[in-house]
């Protein structure tokens, strides 16, 4: 299952409704109801892997995941190009190898372990998600659309369900951000731009192809 | 190893690749108007900030309702969100907020998830 939906999320709810005895087109459709929000993931890197050739993109869809995209478009944002290598190290080696190792893992040696939940590995997933999110946000409009997608998300989630609360605080939330005015935007480090390559890139490699893609003077070392 | 799942794990694969590969393989969206552009810009903020706040404030009981839930989980996202926003040290920050879990629930100060 961890090669083939490479959904965590829908995978443990997966296991729980099964063993709950759900049929399994309910499981279908809540799956389907709980990966909805890649739609909007795929939409938000289409810009950036437009240049790919078809197959390659169709490959790289199975991919996506929540810690894919953040990983993959928080490093196109920072460079201010598309970087499909970085893509692949993220999605493929930092995601994919790792799941089914350790989905693998699980099921050999997991009923070893008495109580997993007691190390707290189950906050990782929610400080994972938080700590991508910050490194997306360079300006009021993104904190807005970060703020509002989670009440709309919380709200929703307890008054239908979490999956469906996602998808709304996923779409209500850049709607509101985009309420912002671009003058009280406060962008410290506008997307592309070498204040964006110097904050985030490794020294002597994003910011230099930065500088020149805006035909600026590199900056020495990538140190601001 | 079961392989009795993998016929439900296909129909769950044939149900979320839809999902993931419409916007990416769908040509013309780069013709999309410039609001359209800033608004993919601000949907990774929002569903990431909407994942992490689902996942700590609710919790869905046998009963299958969704309940409001409070706990050292917030404490140890908000510190995670702290170290990430201060140091720009995601790892950092995820190590801390394992340990503050790990240590609340060992001291019994707070409960284990359900």
């Amino acid at each position: 299952m961890s090669l083939i939906v490479f959904a965590g999320a829908a995978q443990f709810a997966a296991v729980g409704y099964v063993a709950s005895g759900l049929p399994w087109p309910g499981v279908v459709l809540l799956t389907a109801l709980l990966n909805a929000r890649h739609l909007l993931y795929s939409a938000a890197l289409a810009p950036w892997l437009r240049e790919i050739p078809f197959w390659r993109r169709a490959v790289e869809a199975h991919l996506l995941t929540d810690e894919a995209f953040a990983l993959g478009i928080s490093h196109f944002r920072r460079i201010g190009r598309t970087d499909e290598r970085g893509y692949w190290l993220g999605a493929f080696v930092c995601t994919f190898i790792p799941w089914n190792l350790a989905s693998l893992g699980g099921v050999v040696i997991g009923a070893q372990i008495p109580d997993p939940a007691r190390f707290g590995i189950d906050v990782i997933f929610p400080a994972a998600m938080i700590g991508l999110a910050v490194g997306l946000i360079t300006g009021r409009r993104e904190l807005v659309a970060a703020i509002v997608g989670a009440g709309v998300a919380v709200v929703v989630a307890l008054a239908t369900s979490p999956a469906i609360g996602i998808i709304s605080g996923g779409v209500v939330g850049p709607i509101v951000g985009l309420l912002v005015p671009a003058r009280l935007a406060a962008e410290t480090a506008p997307l592309g731009s070498i204040e964006s390559a110097d904050r985030f890139a490794m020294p002597d490699t994003h910011v230099t192809a930065a500088a020149e893609d805006a035909d600026l003077p590199p900056v020495a070392g990538g140190q601001s | 190893m079961s392989v009795e799942l993998i016929p439900l794990a296909v129909l769950m694969f044939a149900v979320t690749y839809p999902s993931r590969a419409l916007g990416i393989l769908t040509p013309g969206l780069e013709r999309l108007p410039k609001i359209a552009f800033d608004y993919l810009q601000l949907v990774g903020p929002a569903v990431l900030a909407a994942l992490a706040a689902t996942s700590v404030m609710v919790v869905v009981g046998d009963d299958e309702q969704p309940s409001f839930h409070i706990g050292i989980e917030w404490v140890a996202v908000l510190v995670c969100l702290a170290i990430v926003a201060r140091r720009r040290n995601l790892f950092l920050g995820l190590v801390a907020a394992v340990a503050i879990v790990a240590i609340a629930r060992a001291a019994g100060l707070a409960a284990m998830p359900a």
